[in-house]
C-alpha cells in the first residue's frame, strides 16, 4: 500500500512547474501570472496568435529574460536564478531550440555541438567530439560534421541546433517555433527529429503553428493570448472540429490561412 | 663617391632606425590590438560602472593628438615621480592610442553578432564570460579585422613619432643624417621607401590571417 502510493506520487510529481510568472516588457505586461507544469515525457503544445507572449514564456523558464514575479521548480527544487553557479547548472538541464537556430557562425556543425561539451562541461576534446558526432548522426546529419552554418540549408542548421541541445542530456527541452523559418520543403525533416524525441520520452514545450503535428503528438495543448492561459486541454478537447474553443477557431484559422497560400 | 654616401651612411643608418621602429612597432601593434579587444568588450558588455570608465578612455586617447600623449608620458610623468625612458614612454603611448582605436572596430564587430547566438549559448549553462571568450568575441574579432588592420597600418606610419621624444627610429636616423649632409631629397625618398616596404609587409600579413580565420560560406569565396 505504501509503496503503491509513493509510487504514484513520483509518476505525479512535475519535472517542471512554473508558478505565477510574470513578465513586463517597455512598459507592456506581456506575461501575467502564467503557471504550468510538466510531468516526465509530457509533450505540451503552445500555440497562440503572433505576440501572445510564447517566446516571452519560454525564455522567462530558463531565465534568459529573468521574469519580473514567479517562480520555477525543476525536479522538485527551486531554482535561485540570483545564484549564478544554480542558474548556470539548471540551464544545462533545459535544452533551447530557437525559430532562428542561433548556431555559431564561426564554428562547423561538429564544434557548434561540441563547444559547450568542452567549455560547460569540462569534457575532454576527444570525448566531446564523440559525443558530438553521435549526436549529429541522431539527427541525420553525418556528412555534414564539417560544414559551417553558412553552408546549411535551413533544416539542416535547425537539426544541428537540435543535436547541440541533446549532446547536453537536457532534462527537458523548450522549442520556440522551430520551423517557422523553414521553406515548407524543409519542415518535414526537423518534425520527424521532434518526433523522434517525443516517442524517445524527451519532455517537451512546443511553441508552434503545426496543427496536424500537435493533434498526433501533443499530450496538452496550451492556448495563450495576450500574456494569458485562456484553455489547456487534450488536443482532442481544444481541437476536435466540434469543439467550441478559442483554440479550435485560432487553428481553423490558420488552416484556412495554409490552404489559401497552398 | 656617390655610392659610397649611401653604403657607407644613409643605408646602414635607416637599417639601425628600421630596427627600432620595428622594435615600437611590434610590442605596441601587439598588445594595442589586445588591450584593444578587452576594451571594446568591456565597452559594449562589461558592467555600466566599468562601461563608462572604458568609454571615457577611449574618449581621451581618440580625443587628443598622439604626440601630446607622448609629451605626457615622456616630460610630464616624471613631476609624479614615473620615469619612462623614451622608448618605453613611445611603446606606451602608442599601446595606450591604437587600443582605443581598436576597441571602436571591436565594438562594430560586437555590435554587428546577432543577439540569438548570445541567448543559445547562455541556454546552455555558458557563463557571460564564457560567452564572450568563445563564441562572441572570435567572430567580432574576425568582422574587426579589416578595420584593425588599417590601424595597425597606421601606426607603422605614425611610430615616426618616437623621434621626437628622442627614440630615434627610422625618420629620426633619416632626419639626423639630411640635416647633416643636407641632402634632403634622396634620404627622405628613401626613407618613404623603407616605410613602403614595412607598410607592405604589414598588409601581406594581415591579408594571410584574415584569410586563415576567414568563416566558410561568408562574403565571397
Ligand atoms: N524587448 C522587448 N521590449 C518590448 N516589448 C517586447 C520585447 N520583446 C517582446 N516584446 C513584445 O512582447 C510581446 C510578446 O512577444 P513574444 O515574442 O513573446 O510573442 P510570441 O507569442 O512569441 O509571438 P510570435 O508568434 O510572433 O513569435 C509582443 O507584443 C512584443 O512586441
Ligand atoms: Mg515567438
Amino acid at each position: 500500500m505504501l509503496t503503491k502510493e509513493a509510487t504514484t506520487m513520483t509518476q505525479e510529481k512535475p519535472i517542471l512547474r512554473i508558478e505565477n510568472i510574470s513578465k513586463t516588457l517597455g512598459g507592456k505586461e506581456i506575461l501575467k501570472s502564467v503557471s504550468l507544469s510538466l510531468k516526465k515525457g509530457e509533450l505540451k503544445v503552445l500555440i497562440g496568435p503572433s505576440g501572445a507572449g510564447k517566446s516571452t514564456l519560454l525564455q522567462c523558464i530558463n531565465f534568459l529574460l529573468p521574469p519580473d514575479s514567479g517562480r520555477v521548480w525543476l525536479d522538485g527544487v527551486e531554482i535561485q536564478n540570483r545564484r549564478k553557479r544554480d542558474l548556470y547548472a539548471f540551464r544545462q538541464q533545459v535544452g533551447m531550440i530557437f525559430q532562428d537556430f542561433n548556431l555559431f557562425d564561426h564554428l562547423d556543425a561538429l564544434e557548434n555541438v561540441a563547444i559547450a561539451l568542452r567549455k560547460v562541461k569540462k569534457m575532454r576534446r576527444p570525448e566531446a567530439r564523440d559525443r558530438a558526432m553521435a549526436e549529429l548522426e541522431r539527427v541525420g546529419l553525418e556528412d555534414k560534421i564539417n560544414l559551417y552554418p553558412a553552408e546549411l540549408s535551413g533544416g539542416q542548421k535547425q537539426r544541428v541546433s537540435i543535436a547541440r541541445a541533446l549532446a547536453m542530456d537536457p532534462k527537458i527541452m523548450l522549442l520556440d517555433e522551430p520551423t517557422s523559418a523553414l521553406d515548407p520543403e524543409l519542415i518535414g525533416e526537423v518534425l520527424s527529429v521532434i518526433r523522434d524525441l517525443a516517442h524517445g520520452g524527451m519532455t517537451m514545450i512546443l511553441a508552434t503553428h503545426q496543427i496536424a503535428f500537435t493533434r498526433s503528438l501533443a499530450h496538452e495543448v496550451i492556448f495563450l493570448e495576450n500574456g494569458i492561459i485562456l484553455e489547456q486541454g487534450t488536443p482532442a478537447e481544444l481541437l476536435s472540429p466540434d469543439a467550441c474553443t478559442r483554440s479550435k477557431d485560432f487553428c481553423s484559422r490558420l488552416d484556412d490561412l495554409c490552404e489559401e497560400k497552398g | 663617391m656617390e655610392t659610397a654616401f649611401f653604403t657607407t651612411q644613409l643605408i646602414p643608418a635607416l637599417n639601425r632606425g628600421l630596427v627600432m621602429s620595428v622594435k615600437l612597432i611590434v610590442p605596441a601593434g601587439t598588445f594595442g590590438l589586445i588591450f584593444g579587444i578587452v576594451i571594446g568588450t568591456l565597452r559594449t558588455y562589461g558592467p555600466p560602472a566599468i562601461r563608462r570608465v572604458a568609454n571615457g578612455y577611449a574618449a581621451v586617447f581618440r580625443g587628443t593628438p598622439l604626440l601630446v600623449q607622448l609629451f605626457i608620458l615622456y616630460f610630464g610623468l616624471p613631476n609624479l615621480g614615473i620615469y619612462l625612458n623614451a622608448y618605453w614612454a613611445a611603446v606606451t603611448g602608442f599601446i595606450l592610442c591604437s587600443s582605443a582605436y581598436h576597441s571602436e572596430y571591436i565594438r562594430g564587430g560586437l555590435l554587428s553578432i546577432k543577439k540569438g547566438q548570445l541567448l543559445a549559448a547562455q541556454s546552455m549553462g555558458f557563463s557571460t564570460f564564457k560567452t564572450m571568450c568563445y563564441i562572441i568575441v572570435p567572430q567580432a574579432i574576425r568582422r574587426a579585422l579589416p578595420g584593425c588592420s588599417n590601424e595597425i597600418i597606421y601606426l607603422i606610419k605614425y611610430s615616426s613619432l618616437a623621434y621626437i621624444i628622442t627614440c630615434i627610429e627610422l625618420t629620426g636616423e633619416g632626419k639626423i643624417i639630411a640635416t647633416r649632409t643636407f641632402r634632403y631629397t634622396e634620404v627622405f625618398l628613401f626613407l618613404g621607401f623603407y616605410y613602403l616596404v614595412l607598410v607592405t609587409m604589414a598588409s601581406f600579413m594581415l591579408q594571410k590571417l584574415e584569410k586563415k580565420y576567414k568563416i566558410p560560406g561568408f562574403g565571397q569565396a
